[in-house]
């Protein structure tokens, strides 16, 4: 079982200080953030370490952090130029009983992040439900289709904090 | 034994309006589609069971369209979902009915204001007879939306309407 500094340390040793850095302000859990174009290595690297072995994701999410600039249009409503969007995992090793997050920042107008499909199986439909929701693009993920929301959906990504919905979908009238 | 069983000395004619015998055919054996949507559906379905037995007014699950004469929207209808909810009633057979059962089929329910999914009441996509309020409705709630239904049905005509101004035909 390891804290999240010594797992930090093992991480650092490996790949050098250039692109993580650990946050351990409380109340929070720390978390350890990764450059979202070497997740695939950091995680197979998590998973295969023998003082490690993260062998299962019990979560991964986005976030829309909604740190840029915000611009109003005429009618009131908010869009959200520049800033950052985030995934975040939660990494569990059922061998050895510890755990870590990771988090990952991506540019809000062109969210690219490595897949972990092919890391934890288990991570594919959680991506997908990240791209539906939020827009992120996972490269080199297998089958980076909408989850939820149709598959003919052209109204943008619901989760996003700028996000309006259409007056009509199919037809059918959308708002109350 | 039957309802009738021994009630008379002699012959054995019934005579009835068609449009009474048709109306107590259509109301005592409402099949419904085997089919729900969310919690709602879980209610529906302890509506089904021992306890409450739909069964007794003549209520049972098919599992197709083409055999059923009632569709119960039991719980949230999806955007998704709407295309599809109306391709099983366009597949039904007429006669057909309509129940909305809870707030979620009647009007959006919890989410009609920032539910971006959700459709704002099933009646926007298919006629309903009968809504059944509720969150979810209790079985004894979904019961009586059964009994409503089946009051309406009983005072159906098979008669044309009559419209305004004339009766039956123009000449």
């Amino acid at each position: 079982m390891k804290t999240a500094e010594e797992i930090f340390n093992l991480l650092k040793e490996k790949f050098g200080d250039s692109t993580i850095e650990l946050k351990s302000d409380k109340p929070v859990e720390p978390f350890i953030i990764v450059n979202p174009l070497e997740v695939d290595k950091i995680c197979s690297f998590l998973k295969d370490e023998k003082e490690l072995l993260f062998d299962s994701i019990m979560n991964l999410s986005g976030v829309d952090d909604s740190n840029g600039t915000k611009e109003k249009d005429d009618k009131g409503l908010e869009t959200i130029k520049g800033g950052t969007l985030s995934v975040y995992y939660h990494l569990e090793s059922t061998k050895l009983k510890h755990k870590i997050t990771l988090k990952t920042s991506t540019d809000r107008e062109k969210p690219e992040v490595v897949t972990v499909t092919e890391i934890w199986k288990g991570a594919d439909w959680h991506e997908r439900e990240a791209y539906d929701m939020y827009g992120i693009i996972f490269l080199n993920h297998p089958d980076l289709r909408r989850i939820l929301m149709p598959y003919d959906w052209e109204f943008g990504y619901p989760l996003r904090k700028d996000y309006k919905n259409p007056e009509f979908y199919q037809g059918m009238k959308v708002p109350y | 034994m039957g309802l009738l069983d021994q009630e008379f000395t002699e012959g054995n004619i019934v005579i009835a309006k068609t449009e009474d015998l048709f109306n107590w055919a259509r109301l005592s054996s409402l099949w419904q589609v085997g089919f729900g949507l969310a919690c709602c559906a879980i209610e529906m379905m302890a509506t089904s069971a021992s306890h409450y037995d739909f069964d007794r007014f003549g209520v049972i699950p098919r599992p197709s369209p083409r055999q059923s004469d009632v569709i119960i929207i039991s719980g949230t209808v999806t955007l998704k979902m709407a295309i599809r909810v109306k391709r099983l009633y366009e597949q039904m057979p007429d006669p057909k009915y309509v129940i909305s059962m809870g707030s979620c089929a009647n009007c959006g329910g919890p989410y009609w204001e920032h539910g971006y999914h959700v459709l704002k009441g099933v009646d926007r996509v298919i006629p309903v007879d009968v809504y059944v309020p509720g969150c979810p409705p209790r079985p004894e709630a979904l019961l009586e939306g059964l009994l409503k239904l089946q009051e309406k049905i009983r005072n159906e005509s098979i008669v044309k309407p009559i419209r305004s101004g004339f009766v039956g035909k123009s000449a």
